[in-house]
């Protein structure tokens, strides 16, 4: 039986996914190396898969990619798992490059999905921001590395029988080349998108600042909070706390209502538990129109402030 | 006759003789102001090289109607009107000033006739009004032309130091005249109001007479000296400068932008780029400085200050005087430019810069000619030559040099405007190189690609086939003209492209060249200087309809169509009358024109790369433009340019017109009124 | 103190409508157009900042072929000193693993004090070299810098984490740090700027010259076929007028619970 093992910070989502992906190989073992779980948590993943390894925590208690791969390191170079799975985003940048180049392992980026022939590892995975798509198959090798999409697969069910908690050891010899000062504080006034039930994102396609103020208005007559993608943050247009994406806060409205949002990967990534989605989009090409369950082709500036009218007046 | 001899020359003053005391101050005065002047031309020889010198009889022309004629002062009625009395009065009573200093020397040399007496007399009275009307303006009405947003210091004291100075020569001249008929017993009557009434207040003793005589004299001639050194140190420089400063000025087309040297023709062997530092300015742009009045006309007619930007064009040129005057004081020595604030990015601020649309309203309403374009331009090279392009503009500038427009649209889908759905044939045919055609239209990029200014060429193109033309154009071989690219200080980027299109061009056969785009058409025109004519598409709309190649009927509406002039059809290009002679050529048709039009329009944002540019403002250009239709009552805007087209329907949008007024480029209307529409046109009223 | 900054060329695909070739495992490149991937032209501006405060020497690098050779260029223009173009017959093919190894290997002599690079690569997404580079040269990782400011010796770097949350850390260095988008403003670079730099010479280094052996650089991930993505699902897109489009979402929206 293949020994998997799933890097992740604790149960949840994360786990749950890349535990699936682990099963969707056939008959596989899976081990969860988590980094200073306390015991609750530790059963909770316990409930996923066979094993749970709790390495203690870095200094700062904070993931720490450096000392995550000097712990993880030796531990796979002893135990050999077949996989080493890790689900694609900021902390796996920052960790999973350098543990396959440390256990020399090859290793695939981001896949939607990974599979076994002869043996070796393949896997999907999209090029040019989604627009083609690869298969890639590593060579043979003892081990592979990948890091999985999130949402490319469904959460896994909880077993029945809970697997073993077991700790793993702190790395040994560490002298830290890195040290976690402390978390950038929030900024005052911060809004929490991750608690609202109707968010109304607004992207690229508002072109200007000032244009803003129609989403502003829009999310108040709908009792929603405004969200965005990436490039409105970097133009300083809104805040930080309210950017959806892989980069920015992961959301779970029960609505989201996306305006001039092309729909990258990147923001759809913090997007979770399938929100009921609505775009307006002036490019029916928009992969947003992909993601979405309802979709309207048109210009934003005719239909935002005919849409703000028409639910104010639903609403009396 | 007089019993005494009263000419001052005859009498010392502090026991020096008048000639010798006259002679003192002559040569204190005159070493003050050399020495001054000296600092001010240092830098002028320290600028770079600029040819002002050639076509000097079309130069000598601008001097007597521009200078001399005073031609651009009556476009404000009540402060023009004042500056040309006080002009006309300076330019008499500067005879009269002279006069009196030979008076020192000669006796009887300030005495030109009783008709000039009388005539300097009332001037003088005039003079005197305007003096105190416009101290009233600045102390009182204070309008708010001269109060500008950008200002750290007020000019108010030096105007009134300046008024109070010429009001001083007034009085004394008046009092020395006055005491003068006095003394010799005469009567000015009405011919010498001003002296008549000095006299009067004098009264009749020979000695208060004799002694007011005198000190009118001298402090008349103290006061003129005086005045002529005080010149060059503050905004009445221009006394002195305006003059020539018109004689040199541009005689290129104001569309034309200069080259970023004269003396380097190859822009790649070019040590550095554009301007950096006052010295790396020409030296007329330097002149410009010494020249500014502060008047503000500049500013009250430039839309980025009626916007609410960072951009104040007179603040450009006060800014630079000051520069000038404290790096090169008039004691000590030339502060080295490492030791100065940075003249682009600190002195004069990278948003000031990028929020000029080149428009061009503010050399227009300058008095005494004045150049902002080609001043920016040279500044934005420097900028934009050590990275310095605002972040908005990198992709459209990158895209620009990738695929040849500001999009990153791909070549293939550059001439499919012309194959609108539903079609069988395109509208016009792509050229393919070696091909011929009569006329050649030059999309340019935005409207090759943008889906609502595709119409636009779509409605000019039906038109041509309607009128028999037999035309084409570039397909895939053309690109962006590079208009903005060179207006944004990309002149490398300007001339790539610039070369792609003159191959692209040279490949074909055609007798003229037709755009619906000024900016096209000044490129094409002023950066290209392509031999065969080029022609704006309402010019060409205009011939067809008085050859009767094109008809119209009347519309169906009852509105009231205003046209919006282009800055770069109508100052750059000079253009006013085809565009409202298609207009006439329609029946009917009702029109009204906005307040600001013809050469005084307002520009309404900019084009190409205007579109992505970010400025901080107050209000958009288009929204206050959209307003000022309004007032004029129009119910239609009918522009002949892609880019107001746009503007000012985001600009129906953003302050919630839909519905109230309608934006059509001059093509579409006559596609209407020729029964030519297509679907989409129609609908859109 | 030495900088390294690896950067790449990628195409720019987005108003492309893509093709694949009939080798079925390439686009056809026809209407591409090229420029430095995004990320890197943050790492080349980090890097140019960092020498003109602290005075550096900076060194771009790129594997690739001459038609590579242009983001070099780009990198010198920007201000770097000097460039390498990493091109060999035998580099065709490579992976990210194979990049890295050739990227480690130009970096022997001298040695580095930071190596930049971008987070990830516009096309391939991938993420893995400066990772990669940091388990060859055994330096410590940072990922996603959103902020960096070195003394001597340390630097210290604001990067995201999961979660949107920005941590800060303090490296000593030498270190590998991967840049995220809106670490600076990178300057333009004139056509101007370029060609200024169009005579500085750019060596070329191959297999032999940075002592790598052929059979060491085999790939460890292979691209077999490329596919357009599933059409599949998809928004039920409106129709009708204006009206009658926005009457039907609102609808839609309160079914769902979106008028609270």
């Amino acid at each position: 039986m293949r020994e998997i093992l799933i890097v992740v910070p604790g149960p949840g989502d994360e786990a749950a996914e890349l535990t699936a992906a682990a099963r969707s190989l056939g008959e596989v073992r899976v081990t969860a190396a988590v980094f200073g779980a306390d015991e609750e948590a530790a059963a909770d993943l316990a409930g996923l898969c066979e094993r749970v390894v709790v390495f203690p925590a870095a200094p700062g208690g904070v993931f720490d990619g450096e000392w995550a791969a000097a712990a993880l390191t030796p531990w796979i170079a002893a135990e050999q798992p077949f996989l080493v799975l890790l689900a694609h985003g900021n902390d796996a940048l920052d960790l999973a490059p350098l543990l396959a180049a440390r256990t020399d392992r090859p290793m695939l980026s981001d896949c939607l999905e990974i599979g076994l022939r002869d043996g070796r590892l393949v896997g999907v995975r999209p090029l040019h921001g989604g627009k083609v798509r690869a298969r890639v198959a590593a060579v043979e090798a003892a081990g592979y590395l990948a890091t999985v999409r999130p949402g490319a697969y469904p959460a896994a069910a909880a077993a029945a029988a809970a697997g073993q908690v077991v700790e793993g050891p702190a790395p040994t010899g560490f002298s830290p080349r890195r040290e976690f000062v402390g978390a950038v504080a929030a900024e005052a006034g911060e809004v929490d998108i991750t608690q609202a039930e109707v968010l109304v994102a607004v992207g690229r396609g508002i072109e200007e600042e000032e244009n803003l103020d129609l989403i502003r208005s829009l999310a108040e007559a709908l009792g929603a909070e405004v969200a965005c993608t990436r490039p409105i943050v970097d133009k300083g247009w809104l805040e930080k706390s309210r950017q959806v994406g892989t980069s920015g806060r992961t959301v779970k409205p029960k609505v989201y209502l996306a305006i001039g949002v092309s729909g990258s990967f990147q923001h759809l990534g913090g997007l979770k538990g399938s929100p009921f989605l609505a775009a307006i989009n002036q490019d029916p090409a928009a992969p947003i129109f992909a993601a979405a369950d309802v979709g309207i082709v048109g210009d934003l500036f005719d239909l935002v402030p005919l849409l703000e009218e028409k639910i104010r007046e639903r609403r009396g | 006759m007089p019993a005494i001899e009263i000419s001052p020359a005859a009498h010392r003053i502090l026991q020096l003789p008048a000639s010798l005391l006259q002679a003192l101050l002559l040569l204190a005065a005159g070493a003050a102001f050399l020495w001054i002047l000296r600092r001010r031309l240092q830098l002028l020889r320290a600028a770079s090289p600029q040819p002002r010198l050639d076509r000097p009889g079309r130069r000598l022309l601008r001097l007597l109607v521009i200078g001399f004629g005073q031609a651009r002062q009556p476009r404000y009625r009540l402060a023009g009107g004042l500056h040309i009395l006080i002009f006309a009065g300076f330019l008499i009573l500067s005879v009269r000033s002279l006069g009196l200093i030979g008076e020192a020397f000669a006796p009887g040399f300030a005495d030109f006739g009783p008709a000039y007496a009388a005539s300097k007399d009332w001037v003088e009275l005039l003079v005197l009004a305007a003096c105190a009307t416009a101290a009233c303006r600045r102390l009182l009405l204070r309008p708010a032309r001269y109060h500008d947003r950008h200002a750290t210091e007020s000019h108010a004291r030096e105007a009134l130091l300046i008024l109070g100075l010429i009001s001083t020569l007034m009085v004394a001249d008046a009092v020395y005249d006055g005491s003068g008929l006095g003394l010799r017993g005469e009567t000015g009557g009405w011919r010498e109001p001003l002296a008549t009434l000095a006299a009067g207040l004098l009264g009749g003793s020979e000695t208060t007479l004799l002694r007011a005589h005198l000190a009118g004299f001298w402090v008349h001639n103290a006061t003129l000296l005086l005045f002529l050194c005080l010149l060059p140190l503050g905004k009445h420089f221009h006394v002195l400068t305006a003059l020539p400063n018109v004689f040199f000025s541009k005689l290129e087309p104001s569309g034309a932008v200069k080259p970023p040297s004269y003396r380097e023709a190859d822009f790649d062997s070019l040590e550095s780029v554009g301007v950096g530092r006052l010295e790396d300015f020409g030296w007329k742009h330097l002149l410009d400085a010494y020249t500014c009045t502060d008047c503000g006309r500049c500013s009250d007619h430039c839309p980025a200050y009626a916007a609410g930007t960072p951009l104040s064009p007179r603040m450009i040129s006060l800014k630079m005087r000051a520069a000038a005057y404290a790096h090169y004081p008039v004691f000590g020595p030339v502060v080295p430019p490492a030791e100065r604030p940075a003249l682009v990015g600190e002195t004069i601020g990278e948003g000031e810069l990028w929020s000029c649309t080149t428009c061009g309203a503010c050399e227009e309403a300058c008095p005494v000619t004045i150049e902002y374009i080609d001043k920016v331009v040279d500044m934005r090279r420097r900028l934009v030559d050590e990275g310095r392009l605002p972040a908005t503009l990198q992709k459209p500038m990158a895209a620009l040099e990738k695929r040849g427009n500001p999009f990153g649209k791909t070549a293939r889908q550059r001439g499919r405007w012309a194959e609108p759905d539903g079609e069988e044939e395109p509208l016009l045919p792509a050229l393919d190189p070696g091909e011929a055609a009569d006329v050649l239209f030059f999309t340019d990029s935005a409207v090759a690609f943008d889906p609502r200014l595709q119409r636009t060429a779509a409605a000019f193109a039906r038109l041509l086939r309607a009128a028999g033309v037999e035309a084409g154009h570039l397909g895939r071989d053309e690109v962006d003209s590079g208009h903005e690219a060179r207006r944004f200080g990309e002149e490398g980027l300007f001339l790539a492209l610039r070369e792609q299109n003159r191959a692209a061009l040279a490949e074909r056969r055609f007798a003229r060249v037709v755009t619906t785009d000024p900016h096209a058409m000044n490129a094409l025109r002023h950066d290209y200087g392509l031999e065969r004519p080029v022609l704006h598409h309402s010019q060409l709309l205009a011939e067809l309809a008085a050859d009767g190649r094109l008809s119209f009927s009347p519309l169906a509406d009852r509105r009231t169509y205003a046209f919006h002039d282009p800055c770069y059809l109508g100052r750059h290009n000079g253009q006013y009358e085809a565009p409202r002679r298609l207009l006439a050529a329609i029946p009917g048709l009702r029109t009204v024109e906005m307040e600001r039009c013809r050469n005084r329009s307002f520009c309404c944002g900019g084009g190409s790369l205007y579109l992505f540019n970010e400025v901080e403002c107050e209000r958009r250009m288009g929204e206050i433009r959209l307003e000022q239709a309004v007032a004029a009552g129009a119910q239609v805007v009918v522009t002949a340019c892609p880019f107001c087209l746009i503007n000012l329907e985001d600009a129906v949008k953003t302050s919630g017109r839909e519905g109230e007024i309608e934006i059509l480029d001059l093509a579409e209307l006559a596609a209407r009124a020729a029964g030519l529409a297509t679907p989409a046109a129609a609908s859109g009223g | 103190m030495d900088i390294y900054v690896c950067v790449r060329r990628v195409p720019d695909t987005s108003e492309v409508e893509i093709e694949i070739d009939r080798s079925g495992r390439a686009l056809e490149e026809d209407d591409f157009s090229w420029d430095i991937n995004e990320w890197d032209a943050y790492a080349v501006e980090a890097a140019v900042q960092l020498k003109e405060r602290l005075g550096a020497r900076v060194t771009a690098l790129t594997v690739g072929d001459e038609d590579d050779e242009e983001v070099l260029r780009r990198a010198l223009a920007m201000g770097c000193d000097q460039a390498r173009l990493l091109s060999d017959d035998v580099f065709a093919g490579a992976d990210s693993w194979v990049t890295a190894r050739i990227l480690a290997a130009a970096m022997a002599e001298p040695r580095p004090d930071l190596v930049l690079c971008g987070a990830v690569s516009a096309d391939q997404g991938r993420g893995q070299v400066g990772g990669f580079l940091a388990g060859l040269l055994d330096l410590p990782l940072v990922a996603l810098a959103t902020d960096l400011q070195v003394e001597e010796g340390s630097a210290r770097v604001r990067h995201e984490v999961s979660g949107g949350v920005e941590h800060l850390v303090d490296l000593r260095l030498p270190a590998v740090v991967t840049v995220q988008t809106g670490l600076n403003e990178p300057r333009y670079v004139s056509i101007r700027g370029i060609r200024k730099v169009a005579g500085v010479e750019i060596p070329v280094l191959g297999a032999a010259d940075l002592g790598l052996d052929p059979a060491e650089l085999q790939p460890r991930v292979v691209t077999e076929e490329l596919f357009p993505p599933p059409q599949g699902g998809g928004a039920e897109i409106l129709t009708g007028s204006g009206e009658e489009q926005v009457e039907r979402l609102v609808e839609l929206l309160h079914e769902h619970g979106g008028l609270v």
